[in-house]
């Protein structure tokens, strides 16, 4: 046991298997007449790159974010306000969509940062539902009912469109690929062993003379950015946004994602991701009452699935 | 003094009603082991936490090679060369032995806003850290779990991370704490080592070891300094004696 898990384990093999369904969908959902899940999968993804964000906060900083869906909302308003303004270029709506969510992080961060445990998790909620308030208060831009988008995302050159559903697709899983590794370089990197140590022992690392809450703060941001463009492109995706796509419950579900899938480890948001939201379509198509056996089903999890899916499979392989 | 490195004057600390720190002062000279001791709630980890910048005094002024460093955070006082352990073990249990000691590593190069090269194959950082490993005894266990390192070693890797910090000044806080009289011994022969290289400030609470290493003696009592001196001066105070008495015989 050590800093370093090697690549090759069971959970890993999992989300290979996972990724590769991701890659094939557009070829194979045709050709069996199911081609809603392309849709379904591209939204999968979407809230995947959301929730390896988040993990890189929870899970490696030991930062309980509880209000980080508003990034989602960020990254969606940004694009959304710009184009009802007639501002349709990516290379506008993309870098501003970053760039604001990163500033929201800076500034959200300075102030929670500096609080932990309960307080930390309360005050980065209270914030974020502050970002929720204001959307719902923006009448212009449609209140409670959210707003149309009328065209995806420009870049202005022909061979690649938004508007092509298999460009939309594939920039998704391009996005989701690069978040994981990004991610894996952040959590090996000199960054992020400092940010790993933070967690499990930050008045050690203060006392061998690294001040951490820069640290932390950077990772936030960091977080902030991935989220405001897992944002962007479910605005994009949707061709609509509204304030519920930051409101609290959204926070909640992508920790538990990250929880289910397995905390702290490279892969676990995306299978997090991709087990939470199957299950739930599943469920949600067999039976109205589906929240009756989802909501057990995530208390199990937490109960006796420690590590989530990626801590069972890797038990599961050394026990046998 | 003309090789006062460390310098507390004045230092106040009280919690509530409780004065665990009473108008303190003390000097260690450049090379000098100072032992710290005192019975239980004299004061003395409240003490090592104001010299390290983990709590701020009351009071008082603390001077480091000639330099104020009262309001100075305690990362800063790491960089300025003071570098601390703690009585309870405090390492990173999930990081290898190695790891641990590369962090430390990584830390005194300055700052860690790197964020694309993956540590594990960084020599720069493994290098150093074998090397010190292996200079304090831990050189055949490094690969292993820090937190299923036996207690003893647990202890020296405690330090060891301290030293990987490039210090010139070790804060030592009762570094026999919990040990049993082997592992003491061995501690005692790893501190002997240390002296000359580094000027230390050692809290302790294990008489033996005291005597053992100690060039001068300050003793605390409920946060006061009753008494500084050579170790036989301290032996043959009195009010040494009756502070400790009914607690422990001295040497």
């Amino acid at each position: 046991m050590s800093l370093f898990t090697p690549l090759r384990n069971p959970a890993n093999m999992f989300t290979a298997l996972v990724l590769v369904i991701f890659a094939l969908t557009p070829f194979v959902a045709p050709l069996i007449g199911e081609s809603f899940y392309i849709t379904v999968f591209a939204r999968i993804m979407i809230w995947a790159i959301a929730a390896v964000s988040l993990n890189l906060i929870i899970g490696y900083g030991g930062l309980i974010s509880f209000g980080h869906a508003v990034y989602l909302g960020i990254g969606g308003y940004t694009v959304g306000i710009l184009a009802f303004h007639g501002v349709e270029s990516a290379w506008i709506q993309w870098p501003l969509a970053i760039g604001i969510s990163g500033l929201v992080a800076l500034i959200f961060g300075a102030i929670s940062l500096r609080t932990r445990g309960v307080y930390f998790i309360m005050i980065t909620l209270a914030l974020a539902q502050m970002i929720f308030f204001l959307a719902v208060s923006a009448e212009r831009y449609g209140s409670d009912d959210g707003l149309n988008i009328l065209a995806r995302s420009d870049f202005g050159v022909s061979f690649f469109s938004l508007q092509d559903k298999m460009t939309m697709y594939y920039t998704i899983f391009a996005v989701l690929v690069a978040s994981v590794l990004v991610s894996w370089r952040l959590v090996n990197s000199r960054f992020g062993v400092v940010l790993r140590a933070a967690k499990s022992n930050d008045a050690r690392v203060e006392s061998i003379g690294v001040a951490t809450y820069r640290y932390r703060l950077t990772a936030f941001v960091i977080a902030g950015m991935m989220c405001g463009i897992a944002g962007l492109l479910q605005a994009n995706l949707e061709g609509f946004i509204s304030p519920d796509m930051m409101n609290w419950p959204r926070s909640g579900e992508l920790i538990f994602m990250v929880v289910l899938g397995g905390m702290s480890t490279l892969f676990g948001p995306v299978t997090g991701a991709f087990v939470f939201l199957m299950l739930s379509e599943l469920l949600a198509g067999w039976t109205h009452h589906w929240h009756i056996i989802f909501g057990p089903f995530l208390v199990l999890v937490v109960l006796f699935a420690r590590g989530g899916i990626a801590g069972l499979l890797s038990r599961g392989v050394r026990r046998g | 003094m003309r090789d006062t490195v460390l310098e507390a004057e004045g230092l106040i600390k009280a919690f509530g009603g409780l004065t665990a720190t009473d108008n303190l002062s003390l000097s260690v000279t450049k090379g000098e082991l100072h032992a710290v001791i005192g019975p239980n709630g004299a004061g003395k980890t409240t003490l090592v936490n104001l010299l390290a910048g983990m709590m701020r005094p009351d009071a008082g002024r603390i001077r480091f090679n000639g330099r104020d460093i009262t309001r100075m955070s305690a990362p800063a006082r790491v960089k300025a060369g003071l570098a601390r352990s703690y009585q309870i073990t405090s390492i990173f249990r999930d990081f290898s032995v190695l790891e641990n000691v590369m962090l430390s590593v990584q830390a005194c190069q300055g700052h860690s806003f790197r964020f694309w090269r993956p540590v594990s194959g960084d020599t720069s950082l493994i290098d150093p850290a074998r090397a010190l490993l292996e200079r304090v005894g831990l050189g055949e266990r490094m690969d292993l779990r820090a937190g299923d390192l036996a207690y003893g070693e647990q202890r020296q890797l405690e330090i060891a991370i301290s030293l990987a910090t490039e210090p010139s000044f070790l804060l030592l806080d009762e570094p026999m704490a919990g040990m049993g009289p082997e592992e003491s011994q061995g501690m005692i022969a790893f501190l002997r080592g240390l002296k000359g290289d580094y000027t230390m400030l050692l809290v302790e609470h294990d008489m033996d070891a005291v005597f053992a290493l100690a060039d001068r003696i300050t003793v605390l009592v409920y946060g006061k300094v009753i008494a500084t001196g050579s170790p036989d001066a301290i032996r043959n105070d009195p009010d040494v004696r009756e502070a400790y008495l009914g607690e422990e015989e001295i040497a």
